[in-house]
């Protein structure tokens, strides 16, 4: 029996014990991705092994709250795909503006880079007042942050550079302000940004949606997760709706995939047809 | 997969000077290859998927870009795509993640080697060739305590030589080659 076999033995009942616990079951994420987080989440804990970790986190909530951070943070960043956000503008928006108002679902926004990415593409275009974005994601402490839109200065050069691809239509300097080596997103950003929890294996959708961004986190879905997550998008996706994958997911091969149709070749934004199931 | 092979899959990595050596391995591989091969190559994260197809263009065997979910299969080659991470799963499955890049470097060689030490065990092959820094050192040091082989292009015939030789640092590899030897290499171990 090496380290490795014990690791994976240890990290099945660690999983086991926390959906016993706490209710929040991993099984259908993927394995490799999981159990990457997880060595890192124990190599910067003070636990030697997992067995060890194990008889807190299931009694000291603070701890397990440390290790869910450590399974479900996700990255992102600015206008990440800039050609995806520049079709978005030029494709999806005029559509959108069709409409009085505009409900969009940012599912899985991380700490909400893309979120406000989304929110200075819609102001640009003229949509500032007819539009609410619920941003959700399974963490919450990654949602805080997303609330306070503080991100690192040093990235911010290469997200200005991403915001110029992407079709950005003023200076991006003009959406934040530079405090030592932070950049603080404006305020005004976030008025029509409804940040909340929502675990997508598990929760319920929101009601009614114009347009679903839900981009990378399918990836680490299994199928089946990804079957429940895809009819869940589709419940709320009203006809005439769009939803946009990662560049590196689709739709082929998806139970609704029939209903939908891809506007913009190989950027995954996918329009849901009006046609009556 | 016949039960009676010693190998199930073989791993590399490359950076710097990568897709010329990538075009001289990948020529010297026939079209029914009896393994899949997996590859993670440091390209730019604003790279189209222009390397997957320009390598299929010049070699015999099936070149392709990963996608996720995909299973594996012998005679192919899978290439990581840019910005994103490789990985294998228990079930021979692709998966992708955008999890923070690992010395830099997204996709890394070692995540790639990391989850097929895990999915393949002593069954797997990993090679390590031209490039600047240290990724896939770690990831052939797991390989071989997964009971796999480590094979690294010889530091003196890499473009680009610190990546080799660290890995050299780090095992003690089963085999150095030059870039021209890995393709027979690779058939000869192969048919095993």
């Amino acid at each position: 029996m090496n380290t490795e076999e014990l690791f994976d033995i240890e990290m099945r009942l660690l999983l086991h014990g926390v959906n016993q616990v706490y209710g929040y079951d991993f099984t259908d994420y993927s394995e490799a991705s999981i159990k990457r987080r997880i060595s890192q989440w124990l190599a910067s804990s003070k636990f030697s092994n997992l067995s060890d970790a194990q008889s807190v986190v299931l009694r000291d909530r603070q701890v397990f709250e440390s290790l869910l951070r450590g399974i479900t943070v996700n990255v992102s960043e600015m206008f990440r795909d800039p050609a995806f956000f520049k079709a978005l503008r030029e494709q999806v928006v005029p559509h959108l503006k069709t409409y009085p108002f505009v409900k969009i679902w940012h599912a899985g926004c991380a700490s909400g880079e893309e979120a406000y990415s989304l929110a200075i593409l819609l102001e640009e275009e003229g949509l500032k007042g007819r539009f609410r974005m619920y941003a959700t994601d399974i963490n919450n402490e990654v949602l805080q942050s997303a609330q306070e839109g503080i991100y690192a200065l040093k990235d911010m050069q290469r997200y200005t550079k991403n915001y110029q691809s992407a079709g950005g239509k003023g200076s991006f300097s003009d959406y934040y302000t530079a405090r030592y080596d932070h950049a603080l997103m404006l305020p005004s950003l976030r008025e029509q940004i409804v940040f909340a929890s929502h675990n997508l294996a598990v929760d319920a959708d929101f009601g009614e949606m114009h347009l679903i961004l839900c981009r990378n986190v399918l990836i680490y879905f299994k199928p089946t997760l990804k079957e429940r997550v895809l009819r869940l998008f589709d419940t709320c996706l009203l006809s005439g709706g769009f939803l946009c994958l990662g560049l590196k997911e689709t739709l082929d091969g998806r139970r609704i995939a029939a209903g939908y149709s891809e506007i913009a070749p190989r950027m995954r934004i996918y329009r849901k047809s009006y046609a009556k199931e | 997969m016949p039960r009676n092979r010693r190998f199930e899959a073989i791993v590399a990595g490359v950076s710097s000077g990568g897709v010329e050596a990538l075009k001289v391995l990948l020529r010297g591989l026939p079209r029914q290859f009896p393994l899949p091969v997996l590859i993670v190559a440091h390209i730019s994260p604003e790279a189209d998927n222009g390397l997957a197809l320009l390598l299929d263009d010049l070699s015999a065997i099936r070149v392709k870009e990963a996608d996720e979910l995909e299973a594996v299969e012998a005679g192919t080659v899978y290439i990581a795509p840019p910005n994103y991470h490789l990985q294998v799963e228990r079930d021979a499955t692709l998966s992708l993640s955008v999890d923070a890049p690992v010395r830099f470097a997204r996709p890394s060689v070692d995540v790639l080697f990391d989850s097929a030490a895990s999915a393949f065990g002593p069954a797997l092959i990993g090679v390590v060739m031209t490039g600047a820094g240290a990724d896939g050192s770690a990831g052939l040091k797991r390989i071989k305590e997964s009971g796999g082989v480590a094979v690294v292009q010889d530091p003196d015939d890499a473009e680009v030589d610190s990546m080799p030789r660290s890995a050299i640092d780090a095992v003690t590899p089963d085999y150095v080659v030059p870039l021209a030897q890995l393709a027979p290499l690779l058939l000869k171990l192969a048919e095993v």
